[in-house]
């Protein structure tokens, strides 16, 4: 699975996830730039997103993204 | 399984209109998302869960600093979670020899939590018992060592069961059974938990907060009270009418044992007085001879308090067992094996539960265990006689109608009334009639035994328990009125309600009777009533007005001295 594509299933994750249509992602944005991501919503986001590839994120990867580029590099390390 | 985004969807519907419910939820781990599942899972109940939330690990600051935000708050419950990781956490720091002390220190805490918070609030506390972590550090041998975290985790899950005995306003979710049930890998998810301090994981959220909040139900009266059973292949294997009494699959005979196993477990339902009811497409005669003559049912005709087997359609059927046992279609569960004849009966009446059996009976246990639909907050030994009161109901309607002239029919039921204050043996009776009583309810305010307890100790109310026997049997304890000393004249009708199994027997005159000679014997002029409307007790709407009160601008009012004796054939016992 090539890079635009994990980013495209994950865009769906967070759409889902976050109940928020307008959720638009690109491997620079950060978590203050979408609404509704904060802490609390990020358990959520993580665990969803491991369930749609059926992967599981190490204790140490979960807080260490700083955008949605560094999330795609876990995701497709595990793929 | 409900997810979590499925329950926070709900926060974002329409509240208005639910009962309002104030919950402080405290924890010693981060349980924002747990506090959010909560409240969604509650909207699906119609419940209106107005949560405060303590800050992170504020339970003992919350409970014993009397200024603290939570008493301030004034919740009607109280959810306390302390989690197995942060009693392992504080186990860990023991010194050896103090391992053994681990649960009852706890307990001891709990104990103290609970007593501070009784005498602050008039609120109920659910408290989060201990799902097990086996740290393996003695492996099986940790059950013969009273030091070891386990044993003196399953203690202290044992000792919480004992403490809820004697404090009824303390009350357990199993969360526990919740892991049993899914497994630790679905329960807990460690790196969610070394990142977030949360000890459930995502999965595990919606059916924590589910299960709470089948407690908060049951709370607020609404509980399941009948279950009503397809006969052919919900309750034995084949059909009874085409294969025969000796083909039937029950006991050891094919998948029998599923059945079997199966209707034990209804038996214990209906020992625990869930009313039974039998709904089947069959001819009676046929339907009833395997509970006649088959040595290996489990349930019996007696069991059961209305057997309907006919050829309509089971919609119809089942509002006619509504109608013998005068109880809200919301209270009642009903369970056939066919999808077709599910989703008739789910379509037709509005708020029966109609579970989804699986195909395979084999799986029906299991599948019921998982859905919970029997939660209670109380228990007292006239439910055990619920199954037998109904049936009785039966003889009486069959009798009625053999009369044209009502009070010739009540003249010969031979009533007698046992009248009562509140007292210690027909208080837990009293505080579950005041929970389950929603239709003849003239202000549905809900008392639990503690409030029982104190109204019977407070001079200012003037309480009365009314009991019911006629030839046929007893009623038991079927009517509460709770008179408030409002000044030197008027007596304010705090509460008045009565079963709903006792309607039309002149229990209405015999008890305004008796109220209205206790207000002309103590001086009192007038009696004041009061009429709040509820969802379901529109059938007391103008009680009051019918039995002579006059309305004022809010409220009504019975002239005692101008009062003559109403007209009844109950007798009061001595």
């Amino acid at each position: 699975m090539d890079r635009q594509e994990i980013l495209t299933q994950i865009t769906r994750v967070f759409i889902d996830t976050l109940d928020e249509d307008n959720v638009v992602l690109t491997e620079s944005t950060k978590a203050d730039d979408v609404e509704g991501w904060d802490s609390l919503t990020h358990v959520q986001l993580v665990v969803a997103v491991e369930k749609k590839f059926n992967i599981r994120f190490a204790a140490k990867e979960i807080q260490s993204w700083k955008n949605v580029g560094e999330l795609i590099d876990s995701i497709s390390s595990k793929l | 399984m409900a997810t979590f985004a499925e329950l926070k969807k709900n926060l974002k519907k329409d509240y208005t209109g639910l009962t309002p419910v104030k919950v402080a939820l405290l924890g010693d781990t981060a349980t924002q998302l747990l506090s959010q599942a909560l409240r969604g899972a509650a909207r699906s109940e119609g419940l209106d869960l107005q949560i405060w939330e303590a800050d992170f690990n504020q339970v003992e600051r919350q409970v014993f600093d009397e200024g603290s935000e939570l008493y301030e708050y004034q919740p009607e419950i109280v959810i306390i979670f302390q989690s197995s990781h942060k009693l392992l956490a504080a186990y860990n720091k023991l010194k050896p020899e103090a391992y053994a002390s681990l649960a009852a220190n706890r307990l001891e805490l709990i104990s103290s939590i609970y007593c501070q918070l009784g005498a602050k609030l008039k609120t109920k506390v659910i408290y989060f018992n201990y799902a097990e972590i086996n740290d393996a550090v003695f492996g099986n041998y940790a059950s013969k060592i009273e030091s070891s975290f386990l044993f003196q985790l399953r203690k202290l899950n044992y000792e919480l069961m004992q403490f809820g005995f004697p404090h009824p306003d303390f009350f357990i979710c199993d969360i526990a059974s919740i892991q049993n049930q899914f497994g630790k890998n679905t329960f807990f998810q460690s790196s969610i938990y070394v990142n977030t301090e949360m000890v459930l994981s995502m999965d595990i959220i919606p059916e924590v907060a589910i299960k709470t909040v089948d407690l908060l139900k049951a709370m607020y009266g609404r509980f399941n009270k009948c279950l009503v059973l397809d006969l052919d292949n919900t309750l034995w294997g084949g059909i009874i009418g085409d294969d025969g009494i000796e083909n039937i699959q029950i006991g050891s005979l094919g998948i029998g044992k599923a059945f079997t196993e199966f209707q034990y477990w209804i038996k214990k339902l209906r020992n625990r007085g869930i009313i039974l009811a039998v709904c089947s497409k069959n001819t009676e005669s046929v339907a009833k001879e395997p509970f006649e003559k088959h040595p290996d049912m489990v349930l019996k005709l007696e069991d059961i308090a209305v057997f309907v087997a006919n050829w309509e359609n089971k919609a119809d059927n089942i509002r006619y067992i509504q109608s013998i046992l005068n109880i809200g279609f919301d209270s009642m569960v009903f369970l056939d094996d066919n999808p077709f004849e599910r989703n008739i009966v789910r379509e037709n009446i509005a708020g029966i539960t109609v579970p989804e059996l699986p195909e395979d009976p084999a799986e029906y246990l299991e599948y019921l265990y998982r859905q919970n639909l029997f939660e209670t907050i109380s228990f007292s030994s006239e439910d055990a006689e619920r199954t037998r009161q109904y049936q009785v109901e039966a003889q009486r309607t069959a009798l009625h109608k053999s009369f044209t002239n009502e009070d010739d029919f009540l003249k010969t039921l031979q009533m007698v009334s046992l009248v009562e204050p509140f007292n210690k043996f027909n208080t837990p009776r009293v505080a579950q009639l005041s929970q389950r009583s929603n239709q003849f309810n003239l202000r549905t305010v809900r008392y639990i035994e503690t409030d029982i307890e104190a109204i019977a100790a407070d001079e200012n109310y003037v309480p009365f328990t009314f009991a019911l026997e006629d030839k046929f049997g007893d009623h038991g304890l079927i009517c509460i009125i709770i008179l408030k000393k409002e000044n030197t004249d008027t007596l304010f009708i705090d509460t008045w309600l009565m079963s709903c199994r006792v309607l039309k027997r002149g229990m209405e005159n015999f008890t305004l009777n008796t109220i209205v000679n206790y207000a002309n014997q103590h001086g009192f002029k007038y009696l004041k009533g009061e009429y709040l409307p509820t969802a379901k007790n529109e059938m007391v709407k103008d009680h009051y007005k019918n039995i002579g009160f006059e309305a004022t601008a809010d409220h009504w009012i019975l002239d005692a001295a101008a009062y003559s004796q109403k007209k009844c054939f109950i007798n009061t016992k001595s």
